[in-house]
């Protein structure tokens, strides 16, 4: 176990608080407690659930993907597929310089979110076998072929424009880029709900469009940062449509979600989330004012980008906390048992003659 | 149409055929019967001797006689304990009839006599022993989502992981349900119960089974284990033990049906089981939806911040 399983975990052989060992037939009951509180002052309405454990391990693995590798590939696997979007309008409506910085940061990004893609696997030097197979029922499989697709084409895009050589090339470039773009922001929310993760999979409704809203937040957030103010308009206004979709989406998240929202909202993953709320709120306000000043817009584009990193940090986070504890996995599926078992008793009964 | 109810992607009633196998065996699989299992943890050490499973971590964890804490990449069977004061009153387990080539009169579910318990109940001790392993689902998560093609499904309807194809992407370790399948750090590779592919080719059963000493592990077509199970929990309800359950033997649960499945003593989580497992990619095409919406979201954000935005150009 130890060699098999990276990263922070349990210790061995404690129990988190409330699952006590006395011998007796209830012997591994715990119940939910231990992170609620230290949240945003909210009281959770819900009564604590109480459950059993098998000496409170976890039931499911936590994911061995590390920080920051897969943080960062979210983050910039977003900023480049919005990118590239803003780059291919930009270009079709005269506004060459916002273009190019669209562009360079679509290359940018795409080129760490890879690598940081391949430095987590187990072993990097086996990438290309993600190409071997095409499967749909793998969000990583589909999303390696629309990366092997949209990598070059965003190169493509940018290095024509640097260099000025083969400009149709390079438009036809930037038009592909831009049409699969977008699948590079969103693939990778159902890459994590895909999973057996609490905290991901009860989230897959809103994930898309929280990963869509912060991507177009941040390709907004960098072409502000370093495209030529008179042209930086369009990018203001994604960068404050993309941070509004992103609030909205995480609110409607954690309102359907209810307690189980709890490992968004707390300890560690509740920091970053909420850091990135306040910082998206910042870059907000400050892209709407400052219009006039250059320095403020960079300022904005700052804040807006780092809020978008937040957001990815605090949600990887939310899920490791949510695999690592087994209320998380238990008490829903106890709770869901239970229904279906009443639902079916009450069916019996009125079926009887 | 509601989630659970579609058939997977990958599973159905017979994984192996949906698989591309054309004429292929029946399908494998394991019953363990925990009501006999003695907690001798030979299952453990004939797995780690046939599959040349390395060692990983020698240390005491105050878990009951459980040193091995759970399946990993490197922990194909995990004998768990659990020590409860029993019921009052609740019977001794039935023996087993008698098996060919295996003396009668087993019994498991170790009682001691009765004494007073901490809540002021009298009750004998009861110790609860199981035998975890893969469940070799129907519909397996992590078959599902392993991108590389690395974790096929066998003939047997079993799920292995093919070790020279695979580059340790990680993905099926959060896509199982049971938390079953792992990654080792030294090698990078993804590994877990093959259910013996190797000897199962050759007509011999897993080393797990062929090494436990109660038949708690019991290898065969599966439509026969189903059978031999529905028999022994009904002689066990009989017999005073209304607690003993079936867990995972139908095809009527969130993974579609098991190659592995169990008769438990007590609900499926006081062993570190699920209790109603679910395979993540039911909802795979609901979430492909909602991804595409919000790419086209994407493509409708940049149009909004561009419609209006003309007069800025000068």
């Amino acid at each position: 176990m130890s060699t098999s399983q990276p990263g922070p975990a349990p210790a061995r052989g404690t129990n988190r608080g409330p699952a006590q060992s006395n011998g007796g037939r209830h012997a591994r009951q715990g119940q939910r407690q231990g992170r609620r509180g230290s949240g945003r002052g909210e009281q959770f309405m819900v009564p604590r659930a109480e459950f059993r454990s098998y000496y409170g391990r976890p039931v499911i693995k936590e994911p061995v993907w590390k920080e920051p590798d897969v943080p960062a590939y979210l983050f910039f696997g977003g900023l480049a597929g919005a990118s590239s979007v803003l780059a291919a309008a930009a270009q079709l409506t005269g506004r060459p310089g916002l273009a190019r910085a669209a562009k360079a940061a679509a290359l940018g990004g795409i080129s760490i979110s890879t690598v940081a893609l391949i430095n987590d696997l187990g072993r990097p030097a086996r990438f290309h076998h993600m190409l071997r197979v095409f499967k749909l029922s793998s969000p990583m499989s589909v999303g390696s072929w629309i990366l092997s697709a949209y990598g070059p084409a965003a190169g493509a895009a940018a290095l024509s424009d640097f260099t000025g050589i083969l400009p149709a090339a390079g438009a036809a470039a930037t038009a592909g880029a831009a049409l699969l773009g977008p699948a590079v922001t969103t693939y990778t929310a159902v890459l994590l709900c895909d999973t057996a993760v609490p905290a991901w999979h009860e989230a897959h409704r809103e994930m898309p469009y929280v990963f869509a809203g912060s991507a177009a937040s941040a390709a907004g957030g960098f072409a502000l940062l370093a495209a030529p103010a008179r042209e930086a308009e369009p990018a203001r206004r994604l960068a404050i449509v993309g941070a509004a979709v992103e609030l909205t989406a995480k609110k409607l998240l954690e309102r359907r979600l209810q307690s189980r929202a709890e490992p968004y909202q707390t300890g560690r993953a509740g920091a970053l989330l909420r850091a990135g709320e306040i910082v998206t709120f910042c870059g907000l306000a400050g892209a709407g004012l400052s219009r006039r000043s250059r320095a403020g817009s960079a300022v904005s584009g700052l804040a807006l980008l780092a809020a978008s990193a937040l957001t990815r940090f605090g949600i990887f986070e939310a899920g490791r906390i949510s695999a690592r504890y087994p209320e998380y996995t238990i008490v829903p599926q106890r709770e869901r048992k239970q229904a279906r078992e009443a639902e079916a008793g009450a069916a019996g009964r009125s079926g009887r003659p | 149409m509601s989630s659970t109810e579609r058939p997977g992607l990958t599973g159905g009633a017979d994984p192996a055929e949906r698989a591309g196998w054309g004429e292929h065996p029946p399908r494998m699989g394991f019953f363990t019967d925990t009501s006999v299992c003695i907690g001798c943890k030979a299952c453990e050490v004939a797995c780690k001797e046939w599959n040349t499973v390395p060692e990983d971590g020698l240390e005491l964890t105050g878990m009951s006689f459980d040193n091995t804490i759970g399946l990993s990449a490197s922990t194909w069977r995990h004998v768990a304990f659990i020590e409860q004061q029993a019921p009052v009153g609740v019977p001794a387990l039935p023996t087993l009839p008698a098996v060919p080539g295996q003396a009668a009169g087993i019994r498991g579910g170790l009682s001691g006599p009765a004494v007073p318990g901490p809540d002021g109940v009298d009750g004998a001790m009861r110790w609860l022993m199981s035998s975890d392993v893969c469940k070799h689902c129907s519909e397996a998560g992590c078959l599902d989502v392993c991108p590389t093609g690395a974790l096929m499904r066998t003939e047997f309807g079993t799920v292995v992981v093919q070790d020279d194809v695979c580059n340790g992407c990680g993905y099926c370790v959060p896509a199982c349900p049971f938390g079953v399948i792992g990654r080792r750090a030294d090698d990078g590779g993804a590994h877990k119960c093959t259910l013996c592919y190797d000897r199962l080719g050759v007509g011999m059963e897993p080393a797990c089974a062929k090494a436990c000493p109660t038949d708690s592990i019991q290898f065969g077509p599966l439509d026969e284990l189903r059978e031999r199970a529905r028999a022994r929990v009904n002689d066990l309800v009989e017999a005073g033990h209304p607690e003993a359950q079936l867990y995972l033997e139908g095809a009527d649960n969130g993974i579609g049906g098991a190659g592995a499945f169990f008769l438990l003593l007590d609900e499926p989580e006081v062993y570190g089981l699920p209790p109603d497992p679910v395979v993540p990619t039911r909802s795979l095409p609901r979430m492909w939806k909602h991804a595409g919406l919000a790419a086209a979201g994407v493509g409708a954000m940049v149009l909004t911040a561009f419609l209006g935005s003309r007069t800025d150009v000068r």
